[in-house]
């Protein structure tokens, strides 16, 4: 990744201070996490910019009192302690209260390998799942998570998690919130991959040459069964390449399938913990995620 | 508003038979009394918060946090109109609203469901927050917390926040009944007034000290009443 690049988190500070000089609806949630981020914001709109301190459990407990007033609470900090240390008021504080918000993490599920497994979240959008009408994002780039930051603040009073990483690919592409996006087509007998977020370079790297057909997809949950289906040809056997948990949209798939005979592998972060520092290409090459690890177990499996 | 929509339907004395409606397996009945007194006060004398006003931006928020045991609530609810008198019957049953923790989609006049501890008072920070964000500066917030659910963490999060951000339009009572396992040794209170909060400590049965406890000014600073009540186990 080129260092002057925008990240994610920079194009995710500057949409989000957009949207509070907008909206007087939206109101953002930090613990303390990402406050050097928004230097004026809270001077700006010092009753909608709140900073709880290191308290992630108030954080979303806020989020979800701040939604019961009406009010759209855009929440954001580490993956780790936006979505699993405060799960229960996720559950309890936002779904069973009947009111939403928009969760934005960061740190994703190896962006840091030097900090290990306390600030690494594989396993966030399996536990999402657990729960109800959860709307789930997973940009592959600034350009694309401005555009669903905007969708996910802007729909209505429900529940969205944007998914922000360091890890992105070269360019944007020309998604639409919500449906998965042919990138590749390949024959009628192809096998495809879905290739989600940050994965999408690697997997057309690896699928160099081969006969597949390559889906993207932004939006992970709902997920965009019927996008699926119209992708793939006479051969039903798909390949997920998540960025989180492998095999965490697998359920999914198989759903949206379940009337036909298919195969579906999901690769993705492993469970096992991997008790290595180091850098983020040297953890997606353990886990089997660089092109080499993808090319080898995607032609295995279609081929 | 018209004195229709600000009916009542009962009295303080009416709270024992309302209670004696909902019949059954009630697993928390000794907590759904220690409630009564602090709530009934709350709702007759204090909240502007009836059925005339439910859906009002500018009513004033009551938040159970204390979800287990809600007979009381639900008595103090129908007394005051929310709901008519016969859904209490029901309490508990697959097609009734009124559960034995209170969900607020289900129960007329409920601003949240709870059960769970320590959920009420940030989810009242958050309102207390969001109305300020509005520009309402009138409407107050109450939540109301048990001494044991006062163990739970996410509750010493908002109280710490809560006090050091000066959030005067939130308000807490705790009903003490003595129930947390290793207790506060120095009482409740003093862990808010540390917070910078302002506390009062009361007989949670008596009305005229709970009254006073409630409606004292505390400019700039949150506001904690202490109910104590008789010993959960005495």
């Amino acid at each position: 990744m080129n260092a002057q690049e925008t990240t994610m988190r920079e194009q995710f500070a500057a949409t989000a201070t957009e949207l509070l000089d907008r909206d007087p609806r939206t109101a953002l949630v930090l613990a303390d996490i990402g406050v050097a981020q928004f230097p004026d914001a809270p001077r700006a709109h010092p009753d909608r910019v709140v900073n709880v301190g290191i308290r992630e459990q108030l954080m979303i407990g806020v989020a979800g009192g701040l939604a019961l007033t009406g009010m759209r609470p855009i929440v954001h900090t580490f993956a780790s302690f936006l979505i699993e240390r405060p799960f229960e008021q996720l559950k309890l504080d936002l779904g069973h209260q009947g009111v939403g918000a928009v969760l934005v993490s960061a740190g994703g599920s190896y962006d840091w390998p030097t900090a290990g497994l306390t600030h690494m979240s594989p396993g966030d959008v399996a536990l999402l799942d657990t729960l109800p009408g959860w709307h789930v994002h997973v940009p592959g780039h600034p350009a694309e998570a401005d555009t669903l930051l905007r969708h996910a603040v802007a729909a209505g009073d429900t529940l969205q998690y944007v998914r922000l990483s360091a890890h992105q690919n070269a360019a944007p592409r020309p998604i639409a919130p919500g449906k998965f996006l042919t990138i590749h087509q390949g024959s009628k007998l192809a096998g495809t991959v879905l290739a989600v977020g940050p994965m999408l370079d690697a997997v057309l790297a690896a699928t160099e040459g081969l006969d597949v057909t390559v889906l993207y997809a932004a939006t992970v949950r709902p997920f965009d069964g019927a996008g699926l289906r119209a992708a793939i040809g006479e051969r039903a056997d798909v390949v997920l390449v998540e960025p989180y948990l492998a095999g965490t949209s697998e359920r999914a798939a198989h759903q949206a399938l379940a009337d036909l005979p298919h195969r579906v592998l999901g690769l993705g972060v492993p469970l096992a913990e991997h008790r290595h520092y180091g850098s983020m290409s040297e953890h997606l090459a353990a886990y089997g995620l660089d092109a080499t690890g993808l090319r080898a177990r995607i032609s295995e499996y279609l081929w | 508003m018209t004195s229709e929509a600000i009916r009542t339907t009962g009295g303080y004395t009416d709270l024992p038979h309302l209670i004696s409606l909902m019949a059954g397996d009630e697993k928390h009945s000794p907590a759904a009394h220690s409630t009564l007194d602090a709530l009934w006060v709350l709702y007759d004398r204090v909240l502007n918060a009836h059925p005339g006003n439910a859906d009002a931006q500018d009513r004033d928020r009551f938040l159970l946090s204390k979800g287990h045991g809600p007979m009381a609530y639900y008595a103090v609810l129908a007394a005051k109109g929310f709901f008519p008198t016969e859904l209490l019957r029901g309490f508990g049953g697959y097609d009734s609203p009124l559960g034995h923790h209170p969900n607020r989609l289900l129960v007329p006049g409920a601003e949240i469901g709870s059960g769970s501890l320590g959920h009420g008072l940030p989810l009242a920070v958050g309102t207390a927050l969001g109305l300020r964000a509005q520009g309402l500066s009138g409407p107050a917030v109450w939540v109301l917390i048990g001494d044991a659910e006062f163990d739970e963490g996410s509750n010493h999060e908002a109280v710490a926040f809560a006090g050091a951000v000066g959030l005067d339009r939130l308000h807490v009572v705790v009903i003490d009944n003595s129930s947390a396992t290793h207790g506060w040794s120095g009482g409740i209170a003093a862990r808010f007034a540390g917070a910078g909060w302002s506390t009062a400590t009361v007989d949670g049965r008596d009305h005229e000290e709970l009254y006073r406890a409630y409606t004292a000014p505390h400019q700039g600073r949150p506001h904690v009443v202490v109910a104590r009540t008789e010993s959960k186990n005495s």
